[in-house]
C-alpha cells in the first residue's frame, strides 16, 4: 500500500486535513492523495469497536439535491461506523429548495447544525460555493458533470489495492466520457501520477471534452482515443467501465443512439491480461454482462466496498479525529 | 515605409488621452465595448483602427481615445480581452507613460462562464471567479465549474 515515503520534506502540519473542504481532486497534490489512501489503509485494519470510538457525538449533514443511492448510503455507513450520526435529505423535493431557498442560505443554516456537510448537487461548482458559505468542512459528493472527488479517491484506493501501486498503470476508460464526472475526476487525479497511460473508449458523441484533453496535454499524460473495447483490451491493467447516463443527455434521441453501445462479456475478456481488473462506479445497466461477476476480473463490488473505507478516512480527517 | 508610419497617416495623433496599440486583430470592437467607448456620452473622439499590418503581429487593431484615463479595472479588462496590447498615456501629442497591463492571477466578477450548468449562472447573486492557468497564451479557469477558457473564449459579464 501507499505508505508515506520517509526522508521527504513533507510536514504533518502541511498534510493536515482538519477543517478543510474536499471539493475537487484538482485541489489536492500527490502527497495529500497518498496521505488519504494511507489513512484509509490503516482504518481497514481496525475493528468495528475501535472505529466507533472516533466520532461519537459528531453529526454529518448529508445534503443530496439529486438522487444517489450508493454515494449517500456509503457516506451514511461511513459516519455510522465512526460512531457519528447522520441528518439530511435525499432529494430536493420536499426540502427548502422548493420554497426557493438559495443553496447559499441552506448551507449557512445547515452548517449551524452539523460538524461536516456532504453535498450532492446537479449544478457544476455547487460544492465550491457551498464551501464558501459553510463554516464546517464540505465534502463534494458530486457537482453536476464537474467533480466527484470521493469516487476518485476510492477508485485510486482500489487500483492501489489491486496492483500495489498506481504509477505505471495502463487504464482503459469506457463509456460516457463527455458527461461522466467520475471520468473527469479520475483522469485529473491519474495525471498527477507518473507513467500512467490512458485509453479512452467512447462513441464520437461522448468523447472526452476538450478541457480535459487540455489538462492531459499540460501534464504530458499519454492517452489515446478509440471507439471499440477490442482495440484496447489486451493493453490495459484496469478496465474502467461507466454507464451511459440518460439523465445527462439534453436530447433523448441522442441517448437512444448510444445507450447500449458497450457490453463487456466473457468473449471480450478472453484477450485481457490475466491480472487485469474491471472497475465500475456503479450502478451498471447493460455495459457489463452478469457472467463477468463471477470471474477474477470483476472488482466493481469490492470497489464499492472500498468507498465506505475511503469516506471514513475523509470524514475523520476533515473533522480532525483522524490524522 | 514601416507599418507604424503608415498607421499614423491613417489615424491622426491625439493631443491628450489614451492609445491602445497591438490589440490582437479582431478584438478592438470587444475592447471598445468593454470600456464603454461605444456610448454617446463619451467625452472625446474615439478612433478605431482595424486590421492594420504589423511586423510583430501580422495584423493588429488600434484604438485612440481623447480625454480618457483608465482605472485599474479597465486595464484588467484590456489585459483579459486583448492580452499583449500596449497602453500609452498621451499628453501634448507625446507619450507621457507606458502603462503595463497584465492579466491578474484572480479575476472576480468581471468574466462570464459560458457553462449554462455552472452555479454562477444558476444561483442568484453569485460573482464569478476565474483563476489564471497560463499567461501566454492566456487561459483562465472558472473556479466553480473548473472549465478552462482560452484567450479567444473569454467574455466579460
Amino acid at each position: 500500500m501507499g505508505k508515506m515515503k520517509t526522508g521527504r520534506s513533507v510536514t504533518m502540519e502541511a498534510l493536515s486535513f482538519k477543517g478543510k473542504d474536499i471539493i475537487s481532486i484538482n485541489d489536492m497534490n500527490l502527497d495529500e492523495i497518498r496521505n488519504i489512501l494511507s489513512v484509509a489503509d490503516r482504518l481497514e485494519q481496525k475493528s468495528r469497536e475501535e472505529l466507533m470510538a472516533y466520532a461519537p457525538s459528531k453529526i454529518l449533514a448529508n445534503l443530496f439535491y439529486e438522487p444517489s443511492t450508493r454515494t449517500r448510503l456509503s457516506f451514511e455507513a461511513a459516519m455510522t461506523f465512526l460512531g457519528g450520526r447522520v441528518i439530511g435529505f435525499s432529494s430536493a423535493e420536499g426540502s427548502s429548495v422548493q420554497k426557493g431557498e438559495s443553496l447559499w442560505d441552506t448551507i449557512c443554516t445547515v452548517s449551524q447544525y452539523s460538524d461536516v456537510i456532504v453535498l450532492r448537487h446537479p449544478d457544476d461548482g455547487a460544492a465550491r460555493l457551498a464551501s464558501e458559505a459553510s463554516h464546517v468542512p464540505v465534502i463534494n459528493a458530486g457537482d453536476g458533470s464537474n467533480q466527484h472527488p470521493t469516487q476518485t479517491l476510492l477508485d485510486l484506493y482500489s487500483i492501489q489495492k489491486i496492483h500495489s501501486t498506481i504509477e505505471g498503470t495502463s487504464i482503459g476508460i469506457v463509456g460516457d466520457l463527455k458527461y461522466g464526472r467520475t471520468v473527469h475526476s479520475l483522469t485529473s487525479a491519474l495525471s498527477k501520477f507518473k507513467s500512467i497511460s490512458m485509453h479512452f473508449v467512447s462513441p464520437q458523441s461522448l468523447r472526452i471534452p476538450m478541457h480535459i484533453e487540455r489538462e492531459l496535454k499540460e501534464s504530458s499524460t499519454v492517452y489515446s482515443e478509440h471507439e471499440r473495447i477490442e482495440e484496447i483490451i489486451e493493453k490495459v491493467d484496469i478496465l474502467y467501465m461507466t454507464r451511459i447516463q440518460q439523465e445527462r443527455f439534453p436530447e433523448p434521441a441522442e441517448y437512444e443512439k448510444v445507450k447500449e453501445i458497450y457490453h463487456l462479456d466473457l468473449a471480450l475478456l478472453e484477450k485481457a491480461k490475466r491480472h487485469m481488473k474491471v472497475l465500475h462506479p456503479l450502478p451498471r445497466v447493460t455495459e457489463i454482462s452478469r457472467d463477468v461477476d463471477g470471474t477474477e476480473y470483476a472488482y466493481y463490488f469490492r470497489q464499492a466496498g472500498n468507498g465506505v473505507i475511503v469516506r471514513q478516512a475523509l470524514l475523520g480527517l476533515v473533522m480532525g479525529v483522524l490524522h | 515605409m514601416t507599418g507604424t508610419k503608415k498607421e499614423h497617416m491613417k489615424i491622426p495623433k491625439i493631443e491628450k488621452g489614451i492609445v491602445i496599440d497591438h490589440i490582437p486583430a479582431g478584438r478592438a470592437l470587444l475592447v471598445a465595448q468593454a470600456l464603454g467607448l461605444d456610448r454617446v456620452e463619451q467625452n472625446g473622439s474615439v478612433t478605431l483602427g482595424l486590421n492594420f499590418e504589423s511586423r510583430k503581429m501580422g495584423k493588429k487593431d488600434l484604438i485612440k481615445v481623447e480625454h480618457l484615463e483608465l482605472a485599474n479595472q479597465e486595464l484588467e479588462k484590456i489585459a483579459l480581452l486583448a492580452p499583449g496590447s500596449s497602453v500609452k498615456s498621451i499628453t501634448d501629442f507625446t507619450v507621457k507613460e507606458h502603462i503595463e497591463i497584465k492579466p491578474p492571477d484572480i479575476v472576480e466578477g468581471l468574466l462570464t462562464c459560458h457553462n449554462p450548468r455552472c452555479i454562477t449562472n444558476r444561483e442568484r447573486d453569485v460573482e464569478t471567479r476565474f483563476i489564471k492557468v497560463k499567461e501566454r497564451p492566456l487561459s483562465m479557469k472558472c473556479q466553480y465549474c473548473e472549465r478552462i477558457y482560452l484567450e479567444s473564449e473569454l467574455r466579460l459579464r
